[in-house]
């Protein structure tokens, strides 16, 4: 039996392989200040959700294939037709009607920059990215949204042109696998499995 | 939605007025290990029954439904956690239902139980919300917290929601405030205030008497903000009993409480920043067009709007609640509020957002001393003082009990019984706190109108609560 729970999908039923939890055993918590007295007791969890990315899966897909997807809405009813969306909307807000996805990724390569961005020291239980992590959110010609990521090299600023890279090798499928770069940045600087 | 049709800008109405006759809270910490929720509620309720010198179970038979607001069922690890409460209240077989918009909790729970009044459905209700945020190491608070952002496009970036709130800090940091020393020590000079007025509320988990160099000098969370600008994490919960006419009359008949007029709005924008597109500035009654025109002149990439610099939520909480209300300048119609300050920018931005100032000026308000309770340059009392309970920064953001705070600290106001709230020995001693010597009397002389902003994440959902004395109305039929 595998050491981490798998899934795949077969006949549109989740099928499961290997451990979804590891049991860890519940322990006191005593009153150091009081005698030692009980005032309650740990609960230890470790579980894996298995989560359906449904209509985003292209999304994800395509970063591992060095592909940055948006959507549009091209319902001639609409009043905000045209409009470009990145993160990706599967349905436009306005209309409903389904969008239709196009490839960002020349469009990303020649127009992005750095909307805002912050540098964090600190990030929260079970994250992946190195500290400090410097978030930094992008703006693009044509596109209504400002995308929110990491950069991988150099310090950010408000302004400064940016180029998408993607983790082609070894990809989680997670939106960790895009990743931005100052431009002008050599392949050869670029983080381990990451290609522009 | 970026246009908004007749319909959408309707400003609400309620069927008949809804009054606010008592309100309760627990203590405030990090950690309350010996203490469970349901004893912190039942603290809250024993308060709010005692204000009407009543007792517990003669409040408990006018209540007729019952809203709670608890955001983070994954902190304490118990679904329809409401349910448990309830039960412990004694207040079965009423019906219950419960509230989650994130930050926003408290005020959203608010919102309900004051539609259930208007409406007629109930003619006394309880709303009451509590937060449980020590059951986890912080590490993992914060990686809870970050499941409020989306969770496959912005809570793998760090699983720290600091990240997702500062990039807009770090955007208004240097649209708005133009990088300027002067406007850090300003931010900084309202996390001295709000540690500072905290001192002097024995509810509060953070008092400090620190300096603007202290803030400073704090460590960095996401630059510029530092560790003292920056919110508490805590346990605790609070309670009000909203109610109609008739029975708001009979409740206080022998309590100082009078039964204060509420109104509750409430506006939302998307749960991602990413997805905000631009649209025109809506405007509030002290405002004009003209005034915007220049704005990306005077400063440069402030253009854009909402983007990342303003909370388009709070704005139209602001919009339909003057509207319902008759305020046409808050700082000049209300008397004392309590906002959200989350962060010590996010408080600035707030200013612009409700009116207290126009958008590029939020810092005006703390460089004037108007948001004081005494004006620092005049010695007078401040215009409009703010979070003199010392706020999210100072007293505490227990998340699902944090509106309700606001408002009873308000009510406090405009009963004229915030003294004797915050300064009895009795519950200085009771919550095991030294009462500063030089403890001060907060009070706002002469309240009547007051308001407090609840507000959920990046401004997902924004609640903006109303209190006014019902002899002192702005307008005759709100």
């Amino acid at each position: 039996m595998s050491m981490f729970g798998q899934v795949t999908v077969k006949n549109n039923q989740y099928k499961l392989k290997g451990a979804f939890h590891h049991m860890t055993p519940n322990t006191p918590i005593r009153d150091a200040d009081n005698g030692w007295k009980l005032l309650g007791i740990t609960n230890p969890r470790d579980m894996t959700y298995i989560h359906s990315y449904g209509g985003e899966a292209i999304f994800f897909e395509s970063l591992s294939q060095g592909k940055l997807l948006a959507t549009r809405c091209d319902s001639k009813d609409c009043e905000t037709a045209g409009t470009i969306y990145i993160p990706f909307r599967i349905h436009c807000p306005e209309c409903l009607g389904k969008n239709t996805v196009i490839d960002l990724t020349d469009i990303a390569k020649k127009t992005a920059k750095v909307h805002t961005f912050m540098t964090c020291a600190r990030s929260g239980a079970f994250n992946l990215l190195d500290k400090p992590i410097r978030f930094i959110n992008i703006e693009f010609d044509g596109v209504a949204t400002i995308l929110m990521s990491y950069l991988s090299i150099g310090d950010p600023s408000i302004g400064m042109k940016v180029v998408p890279i993607f983790k082609t090798s070894g990809p989680t499928f997670t939106i960790l696998d895009l990743s931005w770069v100052p431009e002008g940045t050599s392949r050869e600087q670029l983080p381990e499995g990451f290609s522009f | 939605m970026i246009t908004f049709s007749k319909q959408q800008l309707k400003i609400p109405k309620m069927q008949r007025p809804v009054y606010l006759v008592t309100a309760g809270q627990s203590k405030f910490d990090r950690a309350i290990p010996d203490k469970r929720t349901e004893e912190l509620c039942i603290d809250s309720f024993t308060m709010a029954a005692k204000l009407l010198d009543i007792s517990p179970a003669e409040l408990k038979s006018y209540i007729h439904s019952c809203y709670y607001g608890h955001f983070a069922d994954h902190f304490g690890d118990q679904l329809l956690g409401e349910s448990v409460i309830h039960d412990r209240l004694g207040l079965d077989p009423l019906g219950n239902v419960g509230v989650k918009t994130g930050g926003a909790t408290g005020g959203s729970t608010l919102w309900e139980g004051a539609k259930a009044v208007a409406s007629g459905y109930s003619d006394c209700v309880l709303v009451m919300g509590w937060e449980r945020m020590d059951e986890v190491p912080t590490d993992e608070g914060n990686f809870l917290i970050s499941c409020a952002a989306d969770k496959d496009w912005e809570s793998p970036l760090g699983h720290i929601y600091t990240g997702y709130y500062a990039v807009m800090a770090q955007r208004y940091w240097q649209i708005f405030g133009k990088s300027e020393e002067s406007f850090r020590k300003t931010l900084a000079e309202i996390a001295v205030k709000h540690h500072g007025y905290a001192r002097f509320n024995p509810f509060a988990q953070s008092p400090m008497k620190i300096t603007v160099d202290d803030v400073l000098k704090s460590p960095v969370v996401a630059y510029p903000l530092r560790a003292l600008d920056c919110c508490l994490m805590s346990v605790g919960a609070a309670c009000a009993i909203l109610c109609d006419e008739d029975t708001a009359f009979k409740l206080t008949k022998n309590s100082k409480n009078k039964p204060l007029r509420i109104w509750v709005s409430a506006g939302s924008h998307t749960l991602r920043p990413a997805d905000r597109r631009d649209m025109a500035i809506p405007l509030l009654p002290n405002e004009t067009a003209d005034q915007y025109k220049d704005l990306g002149e005077r400063f440069p990439g402030g253009e854009r709007y909402p983007g990342f610099t303003g909370f388009l939520a709070a704005r139209m909480a602001a919009y339909y609640a003057y509207g319902m209300t008759g305020v046409q300048d808050p700082t000049e119609d209300l008397d004392v509020v309590e906002l959200h300050d989350a962060f010590t920018i996010s408080d600035v931005q707030t200013y612009e957002d409700i009116g207290l100032r126009p958008y590029g000026h939020g810092r005006d308000y703390v460089e004037s001393g108007d948001c004081y309770h005494t004006n620092p340059h005049t010695g007078q009392p401040g215009k409009l003082p703010s979070n003199l309970s010392g706020g999210l920064i100072g007293c505490m953001h227990a998340v699902g009990a944090t509106g309700i705070m606001q408002t009873f600290e308000i009510a406090t106001h405009l009963w004229n019984r915030w003294a004797e709230m915050h300064g009895d020995q009795r519950l200085w001693d009771q919550f095991n706190r030294q009462k500063p010597e030089d403890w001060t009397d907060l009070q706002v002389k002469g309240a009547k109108r007051a308001m407090a902003i609840s507000h959920a994440g990046v401004g997902s959902h924004v609640t903006s609560t109303i209190l006014m004395d019902p002899d002192h109305l702005l307008k005759k039929d709100a």
